[in-house]
């Protein structure tokens, strides 16, 4: 049995702060990205919620309208500065689309944030592989931001990266500046204009055109299951171990906080012991068709 | 009135009838009595006045797919297993209003719903369904956020809890541990004799309450027949369930072709997990008014048998039967025992009792042992 029957409780309880209420916050900021595809740039309204809001490289927030819902998007901007949330969103559905219908100065309800975080700190000191396709790149950014904050803490980094069309890339213009902060991009699209100088074919591929040292590489990848099951079969194939290949997973999601039940996958709930895993704790299950 | 009120943990008696008075003493208490009630053609909790309102007399008969109710031939104040209810619905109800969002000068305020938490004494807790609320209580209250709402209504609950004499045939909380002796949690404990009933003072609260009523020291015979019959009980339940290794054996048949043939007779109505005390999924839905100025956020009960429920952009993660009703047991059986400590099955049988096409949660894990 619990031990919460403890009546002096009960008017702390009564104030109902309760997990699931949003704040207003303002867009500052819209980039087009890509084909609707847009990073909203959000600051809370409220100066005590603005200055006490922090989060990590892979959480997400959940983003509400009024009248229509909820939805859980990443937070795809820089970790140092959180009084700005950066949201890469593709429009999809309910909510994604009439956020695609909003302009700058526009409110959305925010709760968060989510979820628990790429391991940043254990990548000091490793080289970090960094795969993913199409808007799975919204929330390895933060990753990105946070090596280049403190690059000399980390060995060698790569981004593979892959799209459709070159079209639908995101953050094209910022990767010059990652290059030559020697962050090497690689990239590949399904269909390609005859401009194009990067690869053609399925993200996984790109393996083939960098050498990892086992030892020392972690994984990270975000993006389409059936692609994160062919870099996670890429990964392994060149001995990364599992505990070093991190993969963050979409479910769908009603609360993000462990209460709904609609994020299971097995023993766990997405929104609270992921959306970000280390493979090995999942790998029994990410494997079952339809779990 | 020291010498009237009994200790935690004694056993008294009482004559059938007193039952009215520990009623009109949590009445006096502020309580609203929730109890077993005639309704819907079955057996029902909804509020409740007095000792008329128990379906007296009455008794349940149930199987796969079938529930009946039948005249006793004693007048029995007990003498039922559960329906289709649970009490989780009082403690989480299917509909709770959360907040109120309006929107004002280009932005919006975020009012939370507050309501005075309703005060409920609960009639009849059997031991599979207190295990259910301590179940509920982990889901709720376990985990670093909390439902402030379940926890509200959960800390000001009376439970009057009722031993099981007579199990049913979809019964078989024996073989999970969690009756027909109702385990500890409850305010008071009673159970029914044939001319009176024996109780066990749980709480503070079960000790103020009896206070209030005429009883006595319940005698050797009468704890004796109370013992008998509790553990006639154990050995007559209609079901059974082998729970040795479980949580590994349905890991380790993730892909068994039992899932496939469940699948073939499955509805997906979703019957099993409302009837279920355990179950605890929901679904947030937006509420507005004809401006959309005026939005209400409602929690409502939902159901991993739903489509929508695990729909995502470009798809569902669990587009057949097989996957969904897969998912539902293996939560039950196994996962629940990763995320909350404790499997999520009482054995109160009514997914069985309430399933149209009577599939039956024991004959499935017989079957996936291999063992049919
Ligand atoms: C942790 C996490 C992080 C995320 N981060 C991002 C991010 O950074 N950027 C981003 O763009 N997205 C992100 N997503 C995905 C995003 O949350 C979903 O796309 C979400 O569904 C969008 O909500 P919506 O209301 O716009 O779409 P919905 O209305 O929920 O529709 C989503 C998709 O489901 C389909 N659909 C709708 N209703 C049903 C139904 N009843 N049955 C079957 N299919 C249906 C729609 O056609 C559409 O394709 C993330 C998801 C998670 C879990
Ligand atoms: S799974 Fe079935 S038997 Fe077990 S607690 Fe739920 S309804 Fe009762
Ligand atoms: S098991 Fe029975 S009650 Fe549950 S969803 Fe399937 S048909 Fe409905
Ligand atoms: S989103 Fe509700 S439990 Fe994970």
């Amino acid at each position: 049995m619990l031990d919460f029957m403890n009546p002096s409780t009960l008017s702390e309880t009564m104030s109902r702060t309760y997990p699931m209420l949003m704040h207003p916050a303002r867009i500052t900021r819209i980039r087009e990205e890509a084909y609707a595809i847009a990073t909203y740039e959000l600051a809370f309204e409220d100066e005590s919620v603005r200055l006490s809001y922090h989060f990590q490289p892979g959480q997400f927030n959940m983003l509400y309208l009024p009248g229509i819902g909820e939805a859980p998007i990443s937070l795809s901007s820089d970790p140092a500065q959180p009084g700005v949330m950066g949201h890469t969103i593709r429009y999809a559905g309910n909510v994604t689309q009439a956020i695609g219908r909003l302009q700058v100065g526009d409110v959305i309800g925010v709760r968060g944030p989510y979820g628990q975080p790429w391991p940043i700190d254990q990548l000091r000191g490793q080289d970090v592989c960094i795969v993913t396709g199409g808007i799975g790149l919204a929330p390895l950014r933060p990753v990105i931001y946070a090596i280049l904050q403190q690059r000399q803490d980390f060995g060698r980094v790569f981004l593979l990266y892959g799209a459709r069309t070159p079209a639908d890339m995101l953050y094209t213009d910022e990767f010059e500046a990652w290059e030559k902060r020697d962050i090497r991009v690689l990239q590949t699209v399904d269909r390609a204009a005859p401009t194009w100088k990067g690869h053609v074919g399925v993200v996984p591929m790109l393996f083939y055109h960098i050498r990892l040292d086992p030892r020392k590489t972690v994984v990270l990848t975000c993006g389409p299951e059936i692609m994160m099951h062919f870099v996670i079969y890429e990964a392994l194939a060149r001995r990364i171990p599992k505990e070093r290949i991190f993969v963050s997973l979409e479910r769908n999601m009603k609360c993000g906080i462990g209460l709904c039940g609609h994020c299971q996958l097995g023993p766990t709930f997405v929104c609270k012991d992921g959306p970000v895993y280390p493979y090995a704790a999942i790998e029994p299950f990410f494997a079952v068709e339809d779990f | 009135m020291t010498e009237l009120t009994p200790d935690i943990g004694a056993y008294v008696s009482i004559d059938k009838e007193a039952l009215e008075s520990i009623f009109r003493g949590l009445k006096q208490e502020g309580y609203t009595l929730i109890g077993p009630t005639l309704g819907e053609g079955a057996i029902v909790y909804d509020e409740i006045d007095g000792m008329d309102d128990l379906p007296i007399g009455w008794t349940d008969r149930q199987e796969a797919a079938t529930y009946r109710l039948h005249r006793r031939d004693d007048q029995a104040v007990f003498g039922y297993v559960v329906g289709p209810h649970s009490w989780k619905r009082f403690l989480f109800p299917p509909v709770q209003k959360l907040m109120t969002i309006r929107k004002q000068n280009g932005s919006f305020s975020v009012e939370p719903h507050v309501e005075e938490p309703p005060r409920y004494a609960f009639i009849g807790v059997r031991g599979c369904e207190l295990q259910a609320i301590h179940i509920q209580d982990r889901v709720f209250l376990g985990g670093p956020y909390q439902d402030p709402d379940y926890k509200a209504r959960r800390q000001l609950a009376f439970v009057l809890a009722v031993n099981c004499t007579e199990p049913g045939a979809t019964c078989f909380c024996a073989s999970m541990d969690t009756g027909p002796k109702a385990g500890p949690g409850f305010d008071l404990g009673l159970t029914e004799l044939d001319d009176v009933f024996v109780i066990e003072v749980g709480s503070e609260m079960g000790r103020r309450i009896m206070s209030g009523v005429r009883w006595r020291p319940a005698g050797a015979f009468e704890l004796q027949t109370m013992r008998e019959r509790l553990t006639q009980a154990e050995k007559s339940m209609g079901r059974h369930m082998d729970i040795s290794d479980l949580p590994a054996l349905l890991y380790q048949n993730l892909e068994h072709p039992r899932w496939d043939q469940v699948a073939e007779r499955c509805l997906s109505c979703a019957n099993c997990t409302m009837v279920c005390p355990t179950c605890f999924c929901s679904d947030v839905q937006e509420v507005s008014d004809l401006l959309g100025e005026t939005n209400e956020r409602v929690r409502v009960w939902d159901s991993c048998f739903s489509l929508q429920f695990s729909h995502v952009h470009g798809g569902n993660i669990r587009p057949h039967v097989r996957s969904r009703y897969r998912q539902w047991m293996t939560h039950k059986l196994a996962s629940w025992v990763d995320q909350f400590g404790t499997l999520g099955c009482v054995g109160c049988g009514r997914c069985i009792t309430w399933c149209p096409v009577g599939i039956d949660i024991t004959e499935e894990i017989t079957a996936i042992r291999g063992e049919v």
